[in-house]
């Protein structure tokens, strides 16, 4: 039952997640100087790659807590990794959107191919994806919490696979076209970058320990919902 | 050989078992009784390792290779003979004397005739038959069946009646059954879950 | 060793199962030629062989999904699954005596398909059977235990392609590349990754699918 202090905590993470980003968005969009290449456009990298490096850690928090079930058998793992995977997946298909809107100021083009980075996420967002559909195929229980978790660690076994087969894709299968030099970035910048990637780091930590809750106060409804009942 | 604590069994929401406590000696003979919904299945496959329990303890003194279950499907192949499909656990269970025991058994259970045919071919009696050849096979030290006689013809709960008899003392016995009158001389607990 | 001759005696079963049914493996075989032809048809004339090499591997993907939805099907008729789940075997013994069971019969009608292909688009080295080989590998490891998944799943049928696929891409990529790069060792290698990885992966995993 989490009645306990850990739940209080929620809304002061929440309230520092908010200022937060609400700083990132200040330094990205007002302090940070103009890219004298790409415009205003590159100020969505800011936000696009801290989203990107947490979708891959929220991915990573839900196998760990799957490692976990699958090895101590305590219920509150499975919980708990699927709201990390489903945060992943959020933060996954923001990079999609990010990405692509980025894609579509630099090079005019909603999709490309050529930005490793953003194929990987299309193959990982099919995969978790997936994870939904299997998970809700199958009924509540230990079976449901086992294969979701087995399922949760191939995908982090695919997230390094499949960066080295688009990788390797690129050589032969598809060459690029476009060049694509990492934004060279100074002092500024890189503080503007460090300042948006603790900020969406701590949003998707607050998310993931509100819908925590949110669900865990769900169960403990039905349960007090079944005791007065029977 | 059972001894259990609180055993308690939920599917999420649904609450499969309520908290039961259970002690089950060697030798036993203990029949489950219940509506349907109450939970016999569950115990059943709770005793046989299949599911692991909620909350509460459990401990039973019996490891795979020791232990026998019948479950509501006959576990068979339909596409091998009733041979092949004794001889397949055979091997999986290491049964010493394979070919032996499972001729010994196809041939006590009335299975001979049928021993090279499809098992599904094999009608409903049979192949309940052919499912508790299966569980007897490597001679248990615990024998978990689910409802055994309900599919079963005269001559079969004959045969299973004569087999429990045989077994009562040596080796331990769960059976569930909505009619404990047939085992009511044999039993030596009987457990009536709500 | 006793593990191995679990895995052997499933296999076994499997091999004699399919050999009596003959539903799967004749299926599988009709299928992969024609979707061959299917591509013929799909392709324009203007079209290069390896064009014609990078669909070659969608075939054999789908086709072996085809066989990976019928994998278990044996299984789940009596429930016979549980009755393995009970034996005092390692687990993932029944995982590999299935996936060894689905590699043979992938790989006849892999034989099948590449004499296919090369009679119909172009010639087949052997850089593209060794990736064939290497991939099938891969496929049949993840594929069965993903079908095991499936078959706990309402939606079985629908939900074994959504799983397979995504895991499926590493595999196109490195069997495509050792078709057409003309320097293949590369991607075998990578193949090669990809099986080990994710062989070691379903073998630890797999009892977990299979119990609570």
């Amino acid at each position: 039952m989490s009645t306990s202090s850990p739940s209080n905590r929620v809304p002061f993470i929440a309230a520092a997640a908010a200022a937060l980003v609400g700083l990132a968005i200040v330094f990205a969009f007002f302090v940070a100087p103009e890219d004298a290449d790409q415009g205003i456009s590159q100020r969505i990298f800011y936000f696009h790659v801290p989203i990107a490096l947490t979708a891959y850690a929220c991915f990573g928090w839900g196998a760990l807590k799957a490692l976990l079930l699958l090895w101590k058998k305590e219920e509150r793992y499975d919980l708990e990794s699927y709201v990390a995977i489903h945060q992943g997946t959020i933060f996954g298909a923001m990079t999609l959107l990010t990405g692509s809107i980025w894609a579509k100021a630099s090079w005019g083009h909603w999709w490309v191919w050529d930005s490793k980075q953003l194929v990987l996420f299309l193959v990982l967002f099919l995969f978790y994806s997936a994870y939904f559909m299997l998970r809700f195929s199958i009924e509540e229980g230990p079976r449901r919490a086992n294969i979701s978790a087995v399922y949760a660690l191939f995908g982090v076994v695919l997230i390094p696979v499949s960066f080295l087969a688009i990788r390797l894709a690129e050589d032969f299968i598809h060459p690029t076209t476009f060049t694509r030099d990492g934004p060279q970035m100074t002092g500024t910048m890189f503080l503007t970058f460090c300042i948006a990637w603790v900020a969406i780091t701590t949003l998707a930590y607050a998310l993931y320990r509100v819908e925590l809750v949110g669900k865990r106060l769900d169960e403990n409804l039905r349960e007090l919902r079944e005791a007065l009942t029977a | 050989m059972i001894s259990a604590t609180a055993l308690e069994k939920r599917y999420g929401r649904k609450r499969a078992l309520r908290p039961l406590d259970l002690t089950v000696a060697r030798g036993e003979l203990v029949v489950v009784t219940g509506a349907n919904g109450s939970g016999k299945t569950t115990l059943l496959r709770l005793l046989a390792g299949l599911a692991a329990p909620s909350r509460g303890t459990l401990a039973v003194e019996a490891e795979r290779g020791r232990l026998g279950y019948l479950a509501h499907e006959p576990l068979v192949y339909r596409d091998l003979t009733g041979t092949e499909n004794l001889d397949l656990y055979g091997r999986l269970y290491r049964v010493p004397e394979r070919r032996e025991r499972v001729g010994m058994l196809l041939e006590r259970y009335g299975l001979w005739e049928a021993r090279n045919q499809r098992s599904g071919s094999y009608s409903r009696g049979m192949l309940q038959r052919l499912a508790l050849c299966r569980a007897l096979l490597h001679d248990p030290d615990l024998l978990v069946l689910d409802e055994p006689f309900t599919a079963l013809d005269a001559d079969g709960a004959a045969l299973l009646d004569r087999q429990l008899a045989e077994l009562l003392g040596e080796r331990t016995v769960v059976l569930s059954t909505h009619d404990p009158a047939r085992v009511e001389a044999l039993a030596t607990q009987r457990l009536v879950l709500a | 060793m006793s593990y191995l001759s679990d895995v052997l005696t499933l296999a076994r079963k499997d091999l004699r199962l399919e050999l009596r049914a003959r539903d799967t493996l004749p299926a599988m075989l009709l299928f992969v030629v024609s979707i061959l032809v299917v591509f013929h048809f799909a392709l324009p004339a203007g079209a290069d062989d390896d064009a014609a090499r990078g669909l070659l591997w969608i075939a054999l993907v789908f086709t072996a999904l085809l066989g990976l939805a019928r994998a278990w099907a044996p299984e789940r008729e009596s429930n016979a699954l549980e009755g393995l789940v009970l034996a005092p075997i390692d687990r993932s013994a029944i995982w590999l005596g299935k996936a060894v069971a689905v590699f043979v019969f992938l790989a006849a009608v892999e034989v099948v398909a590449l004499l296919a292909f090369a009679a119909f688009f172009a010639p087949v080295d052997g850089a593209t059977i060794l990736g064939v080989l290497l991939a099938d590998i891969g496929i049949c490891a993840v594929g069965t235990l993903l079908a095991a998944m499936a078959a706990a799943s309402r939606t079985r049928e629908l939900i074994l392609p959504l799983l397979f696929l995504p895991l499926a891409i590493p595999l196109v990529v490195g069997g495509v590349g050792a078709s057409i790069a003309p320097d293949p060792g590369g991607y075998l290698g990578f193949l090669a990754l990809y099986d080990a990885l994710f062989s070691i992966l379903c073998w630890a995993s797999f009892e977990y699918v299979v119990t609570e």
